[in-house]
């Protein structure tokens, strides 16, 4: 065996021990929850990524595949009753997302670039819209609702507690990761890459992008699909929020936080949205406000995404420049967290003396009058500070930041 | 006697009023090393784009093997084997050098769109692919990104990707433009090598890579063939002296 090839082994290794592992040292309930809906998620930002990362097609209407796979799979659940085990329902949600992707990617994958994503929001809003017209099938806001532990059970697993649930997630997340790991690695996966880039070529050496570009739609939309039924199974429920152009935008979102040029980026971003999502949005009502902003620096400073900063830091570690950068960080640190608390305070307060929020505004313990002069007062002179002193502190590491940076590029050239 | 590797009748394009091809024939045989030269603007590369079906023509016949191909989209002409470079390079810029030529031998070897098998384990492409970067000279790049390598590099792997599917019919595009003497050279050693025993139709305007390589040589002037012949007869011609050589001659 190669040394890639052991590698490689090893992270899978690694990603399956984690999938198996996770719910005991998250052993809570609200935890266990937040596993499942991130394992969902993952599924999802990786088959999008299928389109963004690895076909160059930015789909403003990803949610489609994932909201029918999940309404497919609940009228299933209802429907079928015990025929079908509950451990291949999934698979019904991807056939779902798969025939959905056959018969909207022959509209969509017509053309490419910005006028792919322009089908594609029209298509998506079409779908959200049919949504709300037929309520019967498609559940309309109030949703449809199914019951996973019903029917026949092997082996005493009924999948009514969410540990089991959890494992049935766990599975289909590995199995799906590995199966579109596989996908990007073969002749169609290839040539994705080889159509993102250069469309034209591609058909000089005897390729149509077109069937290349609805291939990977309709693929993309299986793996999806089965994200979807993943979560009818998990919330019991589905609505027409799962096939909005909200849902569509969460997923395009975390693909690119998370990283589409990486394989892992998605995984990553899957990750950290949903964490964002729930976490961040029991701490403070201004969750959204964050989580924007956090998607705009991305964007604007670092447009590889968190995948991207984590191979740079592999980079940095390889080059032997790791002490280098982390007196640099260690510097840094002080300066960038009183910036940021300063930011946080104003932000928190605005929301505070907007009267949107009940109780006074807490911050290290302390209460503060977000209606009085005071607390903004102290707010900005803080921040000015702060900002002062990172320009002085960046001012003093920068020579040694582009040392490292000099090292890792002279590094890259060999 | 069988059809030339590729023949055109009258063949024109018009981009609205305009007429950039304006009624062309021309016979290229099988095995043949074929110079089109002419002044800039003649339509030369135009002329490419409508044998490789980049374009549409808007009037005439295009028969690769005997087979009218005008019409057809471009992959199907390419699958019926006629393979082209062009003349600003078009690469998979963001894959690898391997990956470049790896992707230019899948069709040929019949994988079409598979998404079932790993293309690290397709013996067969693989080696082809590590073959032709043999034959370019690029086998030490292969890792690296098509987008980095230096220019002579990139013209290369431009050529090597459009042999790399085995294609019978090959269309240079000035594959030594913007080349220094020594790079010309072996670029020129490089394209003798990889047409060995395929159809070469080549555009240049280094006179001595087209009378060092061509077996026959057309000169396209205004959208028209003015004369066409072995590069003796070329050299030869009062027309042709006129129109093209008599400047590069005092140049």
């Amino acid at each position: 065996m190669t040394r890639g090839a052991r590698e490689r082994l090893v992270v899978w290794a690694v990603y399956a021990a984690v999938l198996a592992l996770a719910p005991l040292v998250f052993s809570k309930g609200f935890a266990l929850t937040l596993l499942c809906q991130m394992g969902i998620v993952v599924v999802f930002a990786l088959s999008y990524n299928m389109l963004l990362g690895q076909t160059g097609l930015l789909s403003f209407g990803h949610a489609v595949y994932y909201g029918l796979g999940a309404i497919i799979t609940i009228h299933a659940l209802n429907l079928g009753h015990g025929k079908l085990p509950v451990v291949f329902m999934p698979l019904v949600g991807g056939i779902a997302g798969l025939f959905f992707g056959v018969v909207l990617g022959y509209v969509t994958t017509r053309r490419a670039g910005t006028t792919f994503a322009m089908i594609s929001l029209g298509v998506g809003e079409m779908v959200a819209a049919c949504s709300l017209m037929f309520p019967a099938f498609f559940g309309g806001e109030a949703g449809i609702s199914g019951n996973r532990s019903a029917g026949t059970h092997f082996f005493g697993i009924t999948f009514g507690p969410q540990i089991q649930m959890y494992y049935l997630v766990a599975a289909w997340v590995l199995a799906c990761t590995v199966a579109m790991h596989a996908l990007s690695r073969t002749p169609l996966g290839r040539m994705a890459n080889a159509v993102r880039d250069n469309p034209e070529r591609a058909q000089f050496v005897g390729y149509d992008p077109k069937m290349v570009r609805f291939m990977m739609v309709a693929l993309s939309g299986f793996f999806a699909g089965v994200a979807g039924g993943l979560a009818a199974l998990n919330y019991e429920i589905v609505n027409a929020e799962s096939l909005s152009a909200r849902t569509s935008g969460l997923v395009l979102l975390a693909t690119y936080l998370g990283g589409m040029g990486f394989f892992a980026g998605p995984i990553v971003g899957a990750v950290v949205v949903t964490l964002m999502q729930t976490l961040l949005a029991m701490v403070t009502k201004a969750w959204p406000f964050y989580f924007g902003v956090v998607f705009l620096a991305t964007v604007l400073f670092i447009p590889g995404g968190l995948a991207s900063v984590a191979m740079l830091h592999k980079r940095l570690w390889d080059a032997g420049q790791a002490r280098r950068a982390g007196v640099v960080y260690a510097a840094m640190a002080l300066p960038v967290t009183a910036v940021l608390c300063a930011v946080i305070a104003m932000v928190e307060m605005a929301y505070h003396a907007s009267g949107d929020v009940e109780g006074p505004f807490r911050m290290f313990g302390r209460e503060f009058d977000a209606n009085s002069w005071g607390p903004w007062i102290g707010a900005v002179l803080v921040l000015a500070a702060a900002s002062l002193a990172c320009r002085w502190t960046w001012r003093r590491v920068a020579p040694r930041w582009n040392e490292v940076a000099q090292a890792m590029a002279a590094g890259s050239a060999r | 006697m069988s059809a030339p590797a590729l023949e055109l009748a009258g063949v024109e394009k018009r981009f609205g009023a305009t007429e950039i091809v304006r009624g062309v024939d021309l016979r290229v045989a099988k095995g043949e090393r074929h110079a089109l030269i002419g002044p800039n603007g003649a339509g030369k590369s135009v002329l490419f784009s409508l044998i490789s079906a980049r374009f549409p023509v808007s009037a005439g016949r295009i028969a690769l093997h005997g087979e009218e191909i005008q019409g057809k989209r471009p992959h199907d002409v390419n699958r019926r084997g006629l393979s082209r470079s062009f003349q600003v390079t078009n690469l998979f810029h963001r894959l690898s050098v391997f990956e470049n030529v790896r992707c230019a031998v899948l069709w040929s070897l019949g994988y079409r769109y598979s998404f079932w098998r790993s293309a690290d384990k397709l013996r067969d492409a693989n080696e082809r692919a590590r073959e032709i970067l043999e034959r370019i000279g690029l086998s030490h790049r292969a890792e690296v990104s098509a987008g980095i390598l230096s220019y002579a590099e990139q013209r290369a792997l431009e050529i090597g990707v459009t042999i790399a599917g085995g294609a019978d019919v090959i269309l240079l595009d000035e594959p030594t433009a913007g080349m220094s003497r020594t790079e010309t050279e072996q670029a020129v050693e490089l394209i003798r090598r990889v047409t060995e025993g395929r159809t070469l139709l080549i555009v240049e305007h280094d006179m001595s890579v087209v009378f060092g390589l061509a077996d026959r040589v057309s000169v396209l002037v205004y959208g028209r063939i003015v004369a066409s012949g072995t590069p003796d007869e070329i050299r030869a011609d009062a027309k042709v002296r006129e129109a093209y050589l008599g400047a590069t001659a005092h140049a």
